[in-house]
Formats: C-alpha cells, sequence, structure tokens
C-alpha cells in the first residue's frame, strides 16, 4: 500500500509556529498511560477538554462545534498562533453529521479545484494521529469504484489518471483483479456485470466520533475555548464589518466570525442577510449488528449509488443517496431505505443475512455544483466554510486548515482557492457529477 | 411518504421526482440581469419549516406539482398542480 | 428444566435440534431458548467485548446474550435470538463470538485485563510506530470484536416484499392491543393487528390473569377467533413492526419461513410496506435490570421473563431461585413460580416498605450486590443494612421496574417525556401523526388499565376515521397499582453491568462523564452503551440515571439518546428483496433484441436498453475485427442498425414551433414541412442538456428525438418547461419512443436498400421525412445520417420491428452489406467528430463544442442567460478537438494531454481523451478530447498520456471531423 509522500510540507503556511503551545499541563495519551491508568483504576484520567464559560471578546469566533469548526479552530491555534478564540456549539460537539455519516476517508476527485484539495486533506489525515495524539483510527484500507461498461470504465480512468496527476494514488482493475480483492461480489449478475474497478490504496475510513474528539481536545489544549449548549441567536454587523454574535448565553465580541455550520448553514448566514446557493438535504446511513471481519475494503457501486465498508466493531456500515427531497428532519423514508438494500443484495447477496441494526439521516448542504464553499462573505469579517454536499468528513482536516488560513490571513489558501461564493455567478463550476445546478442531484 | 396528486389521488413518494424550490417557477424575463439568473438558479432561502417545492408525478400523469411542505416534520400542507398554479406564458 | 403440565408447547409433538453439535429434544411451540433451559443449557453466548459466559436474559426480541448462528442447508444466519428463534426438527444452531469452544474461549483473557479495556481506552493508544495500526493493531481488534459471522456465500435464500393498506394498524396483540383490534374491527374499520411472537395475546399468555373470572388466555383465545373469522382484520404473527415513516407508512418484518425447515421456495421473511389512515401503539413495556457487581452471570435473568417461560413453554430455569426487584410487579412472578412447585429462595426488595408476601422469604430494604458463578450462577450476596449475606440460587429474576415499549413514537423525532411517578419514559401524544399510545405503552401497566386503554384509542380512532364510536363492553379485570422506588445501580467495588452486550459497566459510564463526554450522547459514542444489537433496550434508562448521577444532573437534565428504525434488526435481504441479480434495475429489449442475439451477438446495456455490441462473423476471434468489418461495410455497402432506443417524442399544436424554440438553443419552427433539423438543447444552467433531431411532420406536428441516455430525462424537462413556462400555449406532446421501432440504414447502397425495402425510389433530399408504406404498414422515413454516409432511419409501428429488422438484414445481405453494432456505430461517430454523452457529459457548453452559434441571438431559449456567464466560454475551457497519434498506437479514453517536456501534473494538463477507437477508414486509431483552447492548437502536436494503462503517445491535434469533412458523401 502506497504512503503518504511528504510533500505535504509544501502546503503549510508561512508564517512560523509562534503560538504558545498549551501543551501545558494536558495529558498526553499512550499504551504506558493507558496501562499505569489501569493499573490505578482509571481514576486520574483528566476531561478531554475543559468546560469554560464563554468571555466577552474573542479575537474570532468559530460558530460550530462539528468537524469542520474544531478543525478550524485547532489550526487556527497551531498554523497561525491565535489562540484567544472560541467554538460556539449549539448542542454538544460533534453533534453535526460529523458523527451521522459513514466515515469514509478517500482523494479521488478528478477536476483541478477538488484534486488538489482532497489530496492536501488525505495528506493531513495521515499525519493526524501523531497531530492530535488521538486514535482516529484512520485505516488506509482501499477503496475500490467498480465499473460495469466500457463508458464507465473510461470515466474511471479518467479520474484515476487524474488521481496519479495530482500525485496521489490509483490503480485500475480488471474483473479478475476486482475478483481477487472482492471474491464475494456476485460476478454472475448480468444486470450491471463487473468490469472492473479503480483502486484507490490510501481510501479507507476513520472513527467518526473520535475525529470531532480528537480535534477538540487539541484545540482546547492550545487554548481554544470550546463552549457547549451555546446558541448563535445573531450575528453582529456595524457598517459592513462583523462586531460579534448573540447567543444562548449572552453577546460575545469578535472581529472574525467564521460560519461552519454546515446542515444549518442557511438558517446562520441569514443572520448575516445572506442568502446561499444551498439546499438542505437528508442522506441515510445504516449499520448492521457486529460481525466478525468479512469485507475488508471500501467499495463503492455507482450503479446503484451504494457503499459500504465494515468498521472495527464489526457493523456494516453502509448508505445510498439523498431522500433527495429538502429536508432537516435528519431522517428519511422507506423509498431510498429499500433502494439501498437492494442495491446491496444485486452487488454481493452475501450480506443479505446481515441485519440493519440503525438507520439514521444527515442534513446535507447541497450545493448546485456539489463542490464546497470555502471564502469571505460581502460581510467584512464574516467567512463561511459550508456546502460539503455528502462530502464532508473525508474533507475535516483540510476544511479546518484552509478556514483557519482564510480567517487568519484573509486570502484563501492555494488548495481551496476555487470553493468560491460567486462562482455560480461567474459559471467557473466545479461539477464533478456533471449533473448541473439542480441541488439535489449532486 | 406519501403525496396526494391532485389528479391521481395519494401516491406513494416513490412515484414521485423531486426537483428543488419553487424558485424555479420564476424565471427570470429576457434580459434580466445576471444576478437575477444567479439567484433564480442557485440560491435558496432553503427554509427549515414551511417551504414550497417541485415535483413531478413521473411514473402517474406526469403533472408537476407544487408541494406545500414542513422541511422539518416533512407534513404536507398542500398540493397542487403547477399548470394550474402558475399558469406561466402568455397565450 | 421442563415443569409438567405448564405451557402452551405441544408436548405431542417433540423436536430434535442441536446445539453446538449435541442434540437435544424439545416441542413444537418452543422457542430455541425455551428448549435450551429445557435442557438445563445454562452458557449461550459471549459479551462482545470481555468474552464472558452469558446466558439467557430475556424471553423477547430485545434478548442482549443469547444470540446464536442458525446453521441452515445453505447458509448461515449470525446474530439469532435465541429468545425469537423456534424450535423446529433438525434445527442447528452454533455458538458465536467463542474461539476455539462456548466452554473455553482464548479472548475470555480480556476479562483478566479489563482494567487496561475502560471506556474509549483505544483512542488514547495504538498510534505508535503509525504503520503498525493497520498492519497489526487493528486486524486484531476486527478479529475479537464482531459477533457472529457471514459465511461469505451469496444469501439465496427467498425473500418478498409487500405492500399493505389498512384503516387501522395495531402494533402489539396485548390486552391493549386486542381490545383496540376488536373494538375497531367490530366497528368495521378495516384493522391489521401485527405482534412480533408466534401467538397473539401478549403477556396475557405469561400471567396469570384473569379476565372476566376466567384465565385471561380464554379470553384472548375468544378474541383472537372472533377477529379471525372477520373478512376486515388481518393478523399478522411474527411481524415486527420495525419503523414508522412519514404519512401513515410503517415498515413491517414478517418471519414467514424461519420457524419451519427450510423448503426451497418458502420465503423466509416477508418486508411490509402498511399504510395506515390511524395506528395504534400497543406494544406493551420492557423489564430492565438492576446493576451490580457481575449481574451478567448466565441465570441472572429478567424477572418478567420466568412467569413467561413457565406459563408459555413450561419451563423454569433454576432449581432454586431468587427475585430482586424494585416494583411491585415481580410478585406475581413469585407466586406464579411458587404455585408451580419452583422453590423461591427470597425476594430481595430494595423498597424498606415493601409489601409482605405470604409464605415467602422478603428481605425489604435489601439488594443483591454480587453474583457468583462464572459459567452458571451459584450463589447471590445480599446486603441489608450493613450486613451481608450469602444466599445459593442458580437463578436470579431481577426487576428494576419497566420502560414503555416507546421506539416507534421517537421515530419521527419524537422525544419521550420522564414520568417520575412510573420512573421511566413514557411517550409524547402526537409524536407521530395519527398514532395513539395505547396500554404499557403510555404507562398504564394494569391489565383493567390496558384494556381500557385499548377501547379508548379504538374510539378516538374511529372518530377520527368517520366510523362512529365503536362501544364495546369492557371485560372485568383487575387494576393492581404499579409501585416503584427507583434503584439504577447498587454501590459496590467491582463491574456492574448495563449494556450486557457491550459490556459497558457503571465504571464506563463514570470514566466518560469523568473525562468530559457528559452529554448523553457523549457518553453513549464513547462507551458505545446502546449500540449493541438490542440497540440499548436493555440499558439506555439505567445508563442515563447513572450518567445523571455522576454528573449530578437530573434525568430530565441529562436527556435520552434518539431511537432510530428499525425497532428491531432487520436483515439485508428482507428490505432488499427483489433486487438480486436482474431484479435490481428494469430491463428494455428492443424489438430485434432475438434477432440480434439469434446471430451471436454480445448485447450491452446502454441507458436501461440492450443493444448489440457487434455481430461475429465465422473466423473472427477478437470484436475490433468484427468493429472493423462492420465499419468498412457501412462506409463501402451498407449497413443496418436498430436505434429504436433514441427517444420519440411526438409535439403537436399550432405553438409547437414557438415550444421547441424555447427548448431548443436553435431556431427550429422555420423549418420547411418534410425536414428534419440538428438541434441542441440546453439545461437552464447554460450546459449542453442533449442533442437531436427534430422532424416536422405536419403543419402543427414535430418529433423530437433524444439520445438513448437522456430520453426520460429530456422528457420531464419539456414537461416542466410546458407547465411551468407556457401552460396556456396550444401545444402537447406525449413520448412515442415505445411506439416506433426504427433503423438505421447506412451507406453508398443504403438508398438501394431503402429502393428495394419500399418498392420505390425514397426520393429524399438530406435532412427530408416523409411517412411512407413498408410492406403494407404505415412508416417513416427519415433522411437523416450518425455515420456521415448517406443514411436513412425507417420507423414501424413496434410490433412490426422484428418483421422490419429480418427483412432489412436479409436484402442488405445479399447487397453486401449487413448488421452493424454499437461498436462499429462509435467508430463511424468519431470518425465524422459527431459527439455523444462522452462528450457531452455535463459540463460541456455549446461553447466548447465549436456550436456557440447556434445559441440562437433572437430569441430567448432554456439555458441562454445562463450560458452567457463568463466563466462558459473563453480561451481557458477546454474545447473538443481531435487527435490522432503519429505513431501507429493505441490511444485510451480517460488519458490526457500534456505539452512536451513538461512535468505530468495536474497543473500542467492540457485536455483529456473522451472517446478512442481504430478507424478501418483512415486506417489510424482517433481520439476526440477536449483541449484548453483547443480550437486555436490544431497542429500541435501533444503528449497523450495515461498512466494507468501505460500508455504515452504523441499525437496531433486536428480537427474533429476527422471522415469527410465537407459532408459529401451525406448528401450524396
Amino acid at each position: 500500500m502506497a504512503k503518504a509522500r511528504l510533500s505535504i510540507l509544501a502546503y503549510l503556511p508561512r508564517t512560523r509556529f509562534n503560538a504558545p503551545v498549551m501543551e501545558r499541563s494536558a495529558m498526553r495519551y499512550s499504551g504506558f498511560k493507558v496501562i499505569a491508568q489501569g493499573l490505578f483504576g482509571n481514576t486520574g484520567w483528566k476531561p478531554a477538554w475543559r468546560d469554560p464559560a464563554p468571555k466577552a471578546e474573542y479575537d474570532a469566533v468559530i460558530i460550530g462545534g462539528g468537524g469542520h469548526g474544531l478543525a478550524t479552530a485547532y489550526y487556527l491555534a497551531k498554523n497561525h498562533g491565535l489562540t484567544n478564540i472560541a467554538v460556539l456549539e449549539k448542542g454538544y460537539l460533534g453533534s453535526g453529521n460529523i458523527g451521522r455519516n459513514t466515515t469514509i476517508v478517500r482523494a479521488n476527485y478528478f477536476l483541478p479545484g477538488n484534486s488538489e484539495f482532497y489530496s492536501h486533506s488525505l495528506k493531513l489525515w495521515e499525519g493526524l494521529e501523531s497531530d492530535l495524539n488521538y486514535n482516529v483510527m484512520h485505516s488506509q484500507r482501499g477503496l475500490i469504484n467498480l465499473f460495469h461498461s466500457d463508458g464507465q470504465r473510461d470515466a474511471f480512468a479518467r479520474r484515476g489518471n487524474a488521481m496519479i496527476n495530482q500525485g496521489d494514488d490509483a490503480a485500475l482493475l480488471d474483473r479478475d483483479g476486482v475478483r481477487e480483492l472482492l471474491p464475494y461480489l456476485d460476478f454472475d449478475n448480468t444486470r450491471f456485470p463487473i468490469y472492473g474497478g479503480l483502486l484507490h490504496p490510501r481510501g479507507g475510513t476513520a472513527r467518526h466520533d473520535a475525529v470531532a474528539w480528537g480535534y477538540a481536545r487539541a484545540a482546547d489544549q492550545r487554548g481554544v475555548d470550546l463552549i457547549q449548549n451555546c446558541e448563535v441567536t445573531g450575528i453582529d454587523i456595524e457598517g459592513g464589518r462583523v462586531t460579534g454574535v448573540q447567543t444562548s448565553r449572552g453577546r460575545i465580541r469578535a472581529k472574525k466570525v467564521g460560519l461552519v455550520v454546515a446542515g444549518r448553514s442557511g438558517q446562520v448566514a441569514a443572520m448575516a442577510g445572506l442568502r446561499l446557493p444551498i439546499e438542505s438535504h437528508v442522506l441515510q446511513a445504516f449499520v448492521t449488528e457486529g460481525l466478525k471481519p468479512v469485507i475488508d475494503h471500501v467499495i463503492s457501486f455507482g450503479m446503484g449509488h451504494f457503499y459500504i465498508s465494515q468498521s472495527d466493531k464489526g457493523g456494516l456500515v453502509f448508505g445510498g443517496d439523498l431522500d433527495f427531497y429538502a429536508s432537516y428532519a435528519s431522517r428519511g423514508n422507506l423509498p431510498m431505505v429499500e433502494h439501498v438494500m437492494e442495491a446491496g443484495m444485486t452487488l454481493m447477496p452475501m450480506i443479505g443475512r446481515a441485519r440493519v441494526l440503525r438507520s439514521w439521516g444527515g442534513i446535507m448542504d447541497m450545493t448546485p455544483d456539489g463542490s464546497p464553499i470555502i471564502d469571505r462573505t460581502p460581510v467584512d469579517g464574516l467567512f463561511i466554510d459550508a456546502g460539503w454536499n455528502y462530502g464532508g468528513f473525508k474533507a475535516v482536516p483540510a476544511s479546518g486548515f484552509c478556514m483557519a488560513h482564510l480567517m487568519a490571513t484573509g486570502q484563501s489558501h492555494a488548495v481551496a482557492a476555487r470553493f468560491k461564493l460567486n462562482r455560480f455567478a461567474t459559471g467557473h463550476l466545479l461539477d464533478e457529477e456533471g449533473t448541473g445546478s439542480q441541488h439535489n442531484l449532486h | 411518504m406519501r403525496l396526494t396528486c391532485p389528479l391521481c389521488g395519494p401516491r406513494d413518494r416513490r412515484e414521485f421526482y423531486y426537483y428543488g424550490a419553487a424558485d424555479y417557477l420564476r424565471r427570470p424575463a429576457e434580459g434580466a440581469s445576471p444576478d437575477d439568473w444567479n439567484d433564480y438558479l442557485h440560491n435558496r432561502d432553503n427554509p427549515a419549516g414551511l417551504t414550497q417545492d417541485l415535483w413531478y408525478h413521473e411514473q402517474g400523469c406526469c403533472a408537476w406539482l407544487k408541494v406545500t411542505r414542513n422541511t422539518v416534520t416533512h407534513e404536507i400542507v398542500a398540493v397542487e398542480a403547477v399548470a394550474v398554479a402558475d399558469a406561466g406564458g402568455a397565450a | 428444566m421442563r415443569i409438567d403440565g405448564k405451557g402452551r408447547i405441544d408436548r405431542t409433538r417433540p423436536v430434535t435440534f442441536r446445539f453446538d453439535g449435541c442434540t437435544y429434544a424439545g416441542y413444537k411451540g418452543d422457542t430455541l431458548a425455551s428448549a435450551l433451559i429445557a435442557n438445563d443449557v445454562r452458557v449461550v453466548g459471549r459479551s462482545f467485548k470481555y468474552h464472558r459466559p452469558r446466558g439467557i436474559l430475556t424471553a423477547g426480541s430485545e434478548e442482549p446474550n443469547a444470540l446464536v448462528e442458525i446453521i441452515g442447508p445453505s447458509n448461515q444466519t449470525p446474530n439469532t435470538r435465541a429468545t425469537v428463534q423456534e424450535l423446529f426438527e433438525g434445527l442447528e444452531v452454533r455458538s458465536q463470538n467463542r474461539w476455539p469452544s462456548l466452554g473455553f474461549d482464548l479472548l475470555e483473557v480480556n476479562d483478566l485485563v479489563a482494567p487496561f479495556l475502560s471506556a474509549g481506552f483505544y483512542y488514547k493508544t495504538f498510534m505508535w510506530p503509525r504503520r503498525f495500526w493497520e498492519g497489526l493493531y487493528e486486524p486484531l481488534i476486527r478479529r475479537a470484536a464482531g459477533l457472529g459471522s457471514l459465511s461469505g456465500r451469496h444469501d439465496e435464500g427467498v425473500y418478498e416484499k409487500a405492500w399493505a393498506h389498512c384503516d387501522m394498524l395495531v402494533i402489539g396483540a396485548g390486552p391493549a392491543g386486542l381490545m383496540t383490534a376488536l373494538t375497531a374491527a367490530r366497528a368495521g374499520a378495516d384493522v391489521i393487528l401485527a405482534d412480533e411472537s408466534s401467538e397473539l395475546g401478549g403477556r396475557l399468555l405469561s400471567d396469570e390473569a384473569e379476565i372476566d373470572g376466567a384465565p385471561a388466555v380464554e379470553w384472548v383465545a375468544g378474541v383472537v377467533a372472533e377477529l379471525t373469522s372477520m373478512p376486515n382484520v388481518r393478523l399478522m404473527t411474527r411481524t415486527s413492526v420495525t419503523g414508522a415513516y412519514d404519512d401513515g407508512t410503517f415498515g413491517a418484518l414478517e418471519r414467514v419461513g424461519l420457524h419451519r425447515r427450510p423448503r426451497p421456495n418458502l420465503p423466509r421473511e416477508c418486508f411490509w410496506r402498511i399504510v395506515a389512515k390511524r395506528s395504534v401503539l400497543a406494544a406493551g413495556a420492557l423489564e430492565r435490570s438492576v446493576a451490580f457487581e457481575d449481574n451478567d452471570r448466565p441465570g441472572v435473568m429478567m424477572a418478567s421473563s420466568l412467569p413467561t417461560y413457565l406459563n408459555r413453554y413450561g419451563v423454569v430455569p433454576g432449581k432454586r431461585i431468587a427475585l430482586f426487584t424494585n416494583n411491585d410487579s415481580a410478585r406475581a412472578t413469585a407466586r406464579s413460580l411458587m404455585a408451580a412447585g419452583v422453590e423461591v429462595a427470597a425476594i430481595i426488595d430494595s423498597r424498606t416498605d415493601a409489601p409482605d408476601e405470604p409464605g415467602m422469604v422478603v428481605h425489604k430494604g435489601a439488594q443483591v450486590v454480587r453474583a457468583r458463578g462464572r459459567m452458571g450462577l451459584r450463589e447471590i450476596t445480599i446486603a441489608k443494612g450493613g450486613t451481608q449475606t450469602r444466599l445459593e440460587v442458580d437463578c436470579l429474576g431481577v426487576s428494576g421496574g419497566w420502560n414503555p415499549t416507546l421506539h416507534l413514537t421517537c421515530h419521527m423525532n419524537g422525544r419521550p417525556r420522564w414520568s417520575d411517578e412510573l420512573a421511566a419514559f413514557v411517550p409524547n401524544e402526537g409524536a407521530i401523526p395519527g398514532m395513539m399510545v395505547a396500554g404499557a405503552a403510555n404507562g398504564t401497566f394494569s391489565t383493567h388499565g390496558c384494556l381500557a386503554a385499548g377501547a379508548e384509542a379504538a374510539r378516538a380512532s374511529l372518530e377520527a376515521l368517520g366510523l362512529g364510536s365503536g362501544a364495546v363492553d369492557l371485560p372485568q379485570t383487575t387494576d393492581a397499582p404499579y409501585n416503584i422506588a427507583p434503584l439504577w445501580q447498587v454501590p459496590g467495588k467491582g463491574r456492574a453491568w448495563l449494556d450486557f452486550a457491550n459490556d459497558v459497566t457503571v465504571k464506563d459510564v463514570a470514566l466518560s462523564a469523568q473525562e468530559g463526554f457528559r452529554s448523553v450522547e457523549h457518553m453513549k459514542r464513547y462507551t458505545t452503551q446502546g449500540m449493541a444489537p438490542d440497540q440499548g433496550k436493555n440499558s439506555n434508562v439505567a445508563a442515563l440515571a447513572v450518567l445523571a448521577d455522576a454528573t449530578g444532573r437530573g434525568i430530565v437534565q441529562t436527556g435520552t439518546t434518539t431511537f432510530r428504525p428499525p425497532y428491531t434488526p432487520v436483515s439485508i435481504a428482507a428490505m432488499g428483496a427483489g433486487g438480486r441479480g436482474d431484479g435490481f434495475a428494469p430491463q428494455r429489449f428492443l424489438t430485434s433484441d432475438q434477432a440480434s442475439r439469434d446471430r451471436g451477438a454480445p448485447m450491452i446495456e446502454t441507458g436501461l436498453w440492450y443493444r448489440p455490441s457487434y455481430f461475429p462473423k465465422p473466423g473472427e476471434t477478437t470484436w475490433r475485427e468484427a468493429c472493423d468489418r462492420e465499419v468498412s461495410m457501412v462506409r463501402s455497402s451498407v449497413g443496418v442498425t436498430d436505434v429504436s432506443t433514441l427517444g420519440k417524442i411526438d409535439i403537436q399544436g399550432p405553438d409547437a414551433g414557438r415550444f421547441l424554440d424555447f427548448v431548443y438553443s436553435n431556431t427550429v419552427s422555420t423549418l420547411p414541412l418534410g425536414r428534419v433539423r440538428y438541434g441542441l438543447m440546453l439545461r437552464e444552467d447554460g450546459h449542453v442538456l442533449d442533442d437531436g433531431t427534430c422532424a416536422r411532420l405536419g403543419e402543427d406536428h414535430w418529433l423530437m428525438t433524444t439520445t438513448t441516455a437522456a430520453a426520460g430525462l429530456v422528457m420531464r424537462h419539456l414537461d416542466f418547461v410546458q407547465q411551468a413556462f407556457c401552460a396556456r400555449w396550444r401545444v402537447r406532446f406525449a413520448s412515442v419512443t415505445e411506439t416506433w421501432a426504427q433503423f438505421a440504414v447506412a451507406g453508398p447502397l443504403a438508398r438501394d436498400l431503402i429502393t428495394s425495402e419500399l418498392g420505390r425510389a425514397p426520393g429524399l433530399p438530406f435532412m427530408g421525412c416523409t411517412t411512407v408504406t413498408v410492406q403494407g404498414v404505415q412508416g417513416r422515413l427519415f433522411r437523416i445520417s450518425f455515420s456521415g454516409e448517406e443514411g436513412y432511419e425507417i420507423a414501424v409501428p413496434t410490433r412490426y420491428g422484428e418483421a422490419l429488422f429480418r427483412d432489412l438484414t436479409a436484402r442488405a445481405e445479399t447487397m453486401g452489406g449487413g448488421l452493424y453494432g454499437m461498436e462499429a456505430l462509435n467508430v463511424l461517430r468519431i470518425e465524422k467528430g459527431f459527439i455523444t454523452h462522452a462528450e457531452i457529459h455535463g459540463r460541456t457548453t455549446a461553447f466548447d463544442i465549436g456550436m456557440e452559434r447556434m445559441v440562437s441571438a433572437k430569441k430567448d431559449c432554456i439555458g441562454k442567460a445562463a450560458a452567457a456567464r463568463p466563466g462558459m466560454t473563453g480561451p481557458e475551457r477546454e474545447q473538443l478537438v481531435g487527435l490522432t497519434p503519429l505513431t501507429d498506437s493505441p490511444v485510451t479514453a480517460g488519458a490526457y494531454l500534456f505539452a512536451q517536456g513538461v512535468a505530468l501534473t495536474r497543473e500542467n494538463s492540457a485536455g483529456y481523451i473522451t472517446s478512442v477507437g481504430y478507424s478501418p477508414t483512415i486506417q489510424s486509431h482517433l481520439a476526440l478530447g477536449f483541449l484548453k483552447d483547443g480550437r486555436a492548437r490544431h497542429g500541435e502536436t501533444l503528449r497523450l498520456i495515461d498512466r494507468l494503462r501505460g500508455v504515452d503517445v504523441l499525437c496531433a491535434v486536428v480537427d474533429p471531423v476527422f471522415h469527410d469533412p465537407k459532408g459529401e458523401k451525406l448528401r450524396a
């Protein structure tokens, strides 16, 4: 399995790391510590983060304590030395889509603009455990996108070549190559015969909640205030400049405010008078009861809009397409549930006797081209990180990295330079699916 | 989820195709500004609550429908045919 | 141990089954659990994390411990609840999550090192050295985790899906559900009564309650008989309602064949979609445990399971039983056991003011602090005041109170409400539109209360349905009060289990709070409490009470996690029934399908249709040979191919021309009668939607063709444009794709073939159309070409398609021509630079394909405004070009283009390839692709590089029309 190249250095910001790194009394995790604590009844573990009351003023405030918001805070502190900052979370840390996804981490985009961003993100993933001192269980099990016709092979070949041009890894498997890795697929299926697959060896999964917790803990250790149960109710703007936010725990002044609330982007942006190119949709996902290891890779079956992997706990984690109607309900309906199960049965009938334990829905910020937004807004000092469609999980590290860069320097980071808010107006679109300006088709 | 098509009656969601917000009905006039077009094609109020959106009875009568609906509860308040509701275009 | 004279099993029908290789006997009517209890099998499974020996805890689908693999003739089913699986002759069962055996499991070592495996320990370690994660740590963790196993073989079982509609769906057939169904059915409502058990009656089958002065089971039998006789009632046993969805839609899983010997066509399960105008949830309540040291030992069971095992199955799980309770409900259990001759050693009641029980030892204000017996309970320790005493028992029934089964009311984001009186969550009214909750599911625990609530729920629902009042006399029964003093955990130093299945203890929850995971959602996710197969049914409330204690908050403040569908796990195969093999998507077949297959053509799918790839001839060993021959045949004589898959839309009305001008970017309305025009269609966002032709068949009559892939898309688009923007225009249209079979005839001899077929010369100019008589059948003839040769498309009503296809083929063959397939069609169109959806892939503008002049300046059209955005045109965009390799080397679609001498990076890539083919006409490989500023770069030499497939070829950039650029052949 190919390993990360060290070109990550090229992406690091030029600012010196002058942050007062607050490793201070914070507890460092290690196997030794686990054993030492275990011997003494595990009574010495400290809280993973503080529970501070909000201050009256911060240098910058991030609205949204999900994966992207927490990562933004972490990189603001780590890369840019901004530590007098706060993350404001309406509920509990990581209560949004960071804990509701199918945990897939990949860098297999092909349009310039997306390629470099997800490539950068994957490199950050590859160093995340040591960076955060938290085991997020990033596991590069290999991702296989199956194809079922010559035309699809060519489309995936283009994707794979784009990945290689970007410096990432890809290999084109023929039918036998797929059979070798995934012998349990239904190779007799004549409806969508398996022609082959695009293998992305560095693709894989991670433990989703741990990503939020790891960033939260690391940001807290660097002095970031993580404020839970603090709902933003208004954004203060004076003379076209943001001056702070109103919250359920009082007003907080800040010259810079980052809006990182995918799933609720429209409502929060409306507080600043913005109307966004976003429609919210529900995406369901599923997990089965625990099973002994049976699926080693991440498998994506585009014809059936079905993707699956097996968690370290043993559950098959899988999902499909949107329910396709605008929704904030965090839950879906049977038509897509059944469609997903049917896709699973047509591709790999061996999972038939696994029982679905739980289904859930996340709220997706769907944009008209399927790509995200990391940009300034027409309000000075107000920045937005939104529109992750249903690909936000893998983007967490780079999204935080680039949003932090934007908030600290006022300039877009090179790898997120095309995630502009006005690209829809100008026609510089990033439409990987080629389905056009209909929000739910991406 | 079930929609009551004004022509066909109550039908399961899987007979319908969803397009997007009813904003798509308010097509800017010829010569409208690029901003108007951008707003029409891309920007959405995207309310958490009552909204109006467009559905197509694709596996039924092929009527385009304007549905008044709650995006939080999924309650459906009203369904009307677009061709009647917004009969666009001069005769 | 079996108890004589008890139970509803059929003792005349003995059944043998095997568990871990040993043969046992049971009776028809047993569950696997009751039969194992009858055979004194105590250890049935191993826990998830510590691999502790576990026995049967419950008698229902909520069972967390007794999960087993059912071994069928062709496959195995993991994680099956022994408490649900019914016994049948030859049932073969294997325990799971143990190695090498249930009695000796090596991974039980985890239990010894449990201090190092505390909640979330894995987030803190396994980080060094980094590559050991995927190489060592993770594989070990994965192997240890999981429960049962899949075989890896295809599930060949039969599964079904079905729909049902009703006025009222009643979920649960205990006292409340039966009363609801009876009342509603007598009032004439269409009723579906679903219960997950094999028998209707719910807890009335287990308890020894009396109704109308007789055993309750007699009342149940009477009601069931009456309901069975009513045509407006559907009784669904073995059916779990698994999910509540919008607008009265429910998912339900029926176990059709799982309780019987497998037979070839017997469905295993059926997944129902039930649409109900009203629903009543009468799913009862689930008893909960109390956490104390080693409360997971085999033999520690839910108190209420004991009367179920006794009265339904005639078994008891011990010879000497104690009961540990904090409420009144276990008293009836004790009496039942006593009456059946089982020794009840003591009742340990945590309430100091607990009532006495005649003839029994009751320890009031006492608690069980410890259980002993690794492979089966031997002894409990009772603490009362400051003293501890030991009591030898082999079974302990625990009742920590009751949790209403309100899960379905949470499926639409409803949140339950805490009741201090019941020390339980109760459902909020209106959580599911149209649903009422009755009986124990609503916190009403007495039999009388359940019957009354059932009748009331029926009455209210009938009223809402407009079906009258449905008055039914309530039967007489008892109304015992429910007294409880909450007890969640017994203080102690050892490990006390909350979530049995996932091995989450009180300590884990406390540690979670200590580490700042104080939100109930954080606790759940950090400790994994509630994420096991029982989804927290046995542990959620206790765990959050422990968390509330640990954080110093109340239960109300702490809140709950959310129950999500399904209520009980549902197999993927059941919900995915019908998806196997060809069932996943529709298949569309041409009228020529059989004729093509007869000639050995491999059929490939394009947009649901199956089309011939090529027509092999004897001696040809590769598709390329056939393809080259077919291309040359078309270029030199005549070829025939079926093009019926192209979308055909019949458009009529005085405003049809105006409409077409609006949906096409170019002007079509000016087309003379009997002529055909190429049309380009844009999406409203300015990108190319589709291209095709439009023929004017009459003054107000047009025929539009679309590509195969976009036929449905275009139809939907036209419907939208017409209904939304020009509903008052006099234009109507319909898809006639399936109405006409249409065949392309192309080549220098095409005119001769058409002449032969029609018996007269076609006499059509290029891009002309006319009606014709084909062998006496009314048809249509178009002179259009997708090959660059003189070409015709001839259409007849679909029922004549096959005949015409065979006839055209025969005539072509006598002329030296014949059939050609998709491969040749593709090469022919590449030679001419014609585009398909490989080129118009959704990101393409008219500018990109050199058709910007087809966006008429004179009129508005869909997509015109958005196509004028600055990013949609200009030299930065990649434009359609042709490429020819400088050497005789194959090229590949999906390759990228680079200038010579530059590094092969994303930044340097100049374009990409969309279509390739070998042209026997030009005797060269050809490619179409998109190149940045490509039209200005004809004549340049670029590297075509496909690193996935090792292709690196120098190519010349040329005009995309390789063959007959002036179109002389077309117009011949």
